[in-house]
């Protein structure tokens, strides 16, 4: 699916690639994407290649994790608390233990206390520190988004963006469903990109960076309004440095994009799919057969191997008999 | 058929005294907004219809039918909803008249206008 929109894509940044050289299917299987990091090189590794291949030399890895919009029951998916318990139940039998998880945002549903309660209580099963960024449905609380920062807040800045070291790698939060405009995509706003600037001024260009944020930073499809209005400032001041990684959440599914030295890449969802942009009525949940669903969500990742391979993407299910767990 | 109502309720008017119908106008108009306003359903993260024409005093109501939550907002924030999850609503009363662009504060790509003319 994410390779129809592959197609209509140009990568600019690798030109004597071919398309199928540099996004080449693979195996995988799994809710969440492990990233593996190597010299700086995001590596995308499914669950249960994780679980089943000998760890490759890593100084460390970590987790991705988005969407688990706990508190969702309808059709689509009755309890999405379910799925995301399994999620977290496969990270923790991981013989590689990922240093920290990150998490894309849709925490919740719709806000609700007892919803980021259940959430957190869920993902404490893995025993890993967590990273947050709010998505959209984590701001519906009456205070627009305090529920959240009462939570997962501490230390963040504005909306709760902030950025943090790890084993060299420079991590940035980033949020973008904050102050939304009529007609607009997401939106990153004055106050954080200047932040931004201030925030990766003076770090060499060969420091490594990940950044996070819910919405994708790329316009995937502006129709469904998945992109950020104002990314390309943020990408402006990201371009000089050798190796980005994006990470996003929101659309439910994998697609991914390579731009000179910037990789982005969106997960899939712990709860329900979402179709690819355009290919639908809307953006709402797909709707599939009970016995699809567990499929559809455990299915996807990349894996980007920038420097030592290509950027793999895979389409497959769990029914698939050789990934059933 | 409009006509003979006008004339209906002239007649009625003027038997009940001025005063009486202006009581009339003010028990009824509410009840009538409330059971037949106007409203504006949320289907497949699109509003409809987009654009509304109504006039001072009517209450719109805005229903979500999708299976994801979508709120309302004013351009202006002049008004703004909770977060309405499935066939949920949110009603709202035009007092003037004027042009309220809104869209969805967790889609802004979903837009749409009232316009209120004045009665
Ligand atoms: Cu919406």
């Amino acid at each position: 699916m994410s390779h129809d929109q592959d197609d209509n894509r140009t990568d600019l940044g690798r030109p004597d690639l071919g398309r199928r050289g540099l996004l080449k299917c693979m195996g995988w299987a799994g809710t969440g994407a492990l990233w593996t990091m190597s010299g700086g090189v995001g590596a995308a590794i499914s669950l249960d290649q994780a679980l089943g291949a000998p760890a490759k030399a890593a100084s460390f890895s970590f987790l991705q994790i988005s969407d688990s919009h706990v508190g969702f029951n309808k059709p689509a998916n009755p309890d999405a608390a379910a799925t995301y318990r399994e999620a977290v139940a496969k990270i923790s039998t991981l013989p590689q233990k990922p240093d920290f998880i990150i998490h894309t945002g849709d925490i919740t549903q719709l806000s609700k206390d007892q919803e980021f309660d259940d959430a957190e209580q869920i993902i404490k099963a893995a025993g890993l520190p967590v990273f947050y960024v709010p998505g959209e449905h984590d701001m519906l609380d009456e205070g627009g988004g305090k529920a959240y920062l009462d939570r997962f807040g501490k230390g963040t800045k504005g909306a709760g963006w902030y950025s943090f070291d790890h084993k060299g790698v420079h991590f940035v939060a980033l949020i973008n469903v904050a102050n939304l405009k009529p007609g607009g995509m997401g939106s990153l706003g004055g106050d954080q990109l200047e932040w931004l600037e201030r925030d990766l001024k003076g770090r060499p260009s060969s420091q490594p960076i990940v950044v996070f944020a819910h919405m994708p930073l790329w316009t995937v499809y502006a129709d469904w309004g998945w992109g950020t209005d104002d990314a390309p400032q943020a990408m402006a001041y990201l371009a000089r440095f050798g190796s980005v990684t994006v990470l996003n959440g929101h659309i439910h599914q994998v697609t991914q994009k390579v731009e000179g030295n910037i990789a982005f890449h969106t997960a899939r969802s712990t709860a329900f799919p979402q179709p690819v942009g355009g290919q639908g009525p809307s953006p709402g949940p797909l709707k599939v057969p009970t016995e699809q669903l567990h499929s559809m969500l455990g299915i996807t990742t990349a894996s980007i191997t920038r420097g030592h391979g290509p950027i793999a993407l895979t389409d497959q299910t769990l029914a698939d008999p050789t990934l059933a767990s | 058929m409009n006509k003979i109502l006008l004339a209906g309720a002239y007649a009625l008017a003027l038997a009940m005294g001025v005063a009486d119908l202006r009581d009339l106008a003010a028990y009824a108009a509410p009840a009538v907004a409330a059971a037949a306003g106007p409203t504006v359903k949320i289907d497949n993260f699109v509003f409809g219809p987009e654009a509304l024409t109504v006039t001072v005093g009517t209450t719109v109501t805005w229903i979500n039918q999708d299976d994801i939550p979508h709120n309302i907002v004013a351009n202006d924030k002049s008004f703004k909803s909770k977060v309405l999850d499935t066939d949920e609503r949110f009603s709202f009363t035009f007092t003037k008249p004027g042009e309220y662009g809104y869209f969805c504060g967790l889609h802004p790509h979903m837009t749409g206008k009232v316009i209120v003319k004045a009665g």
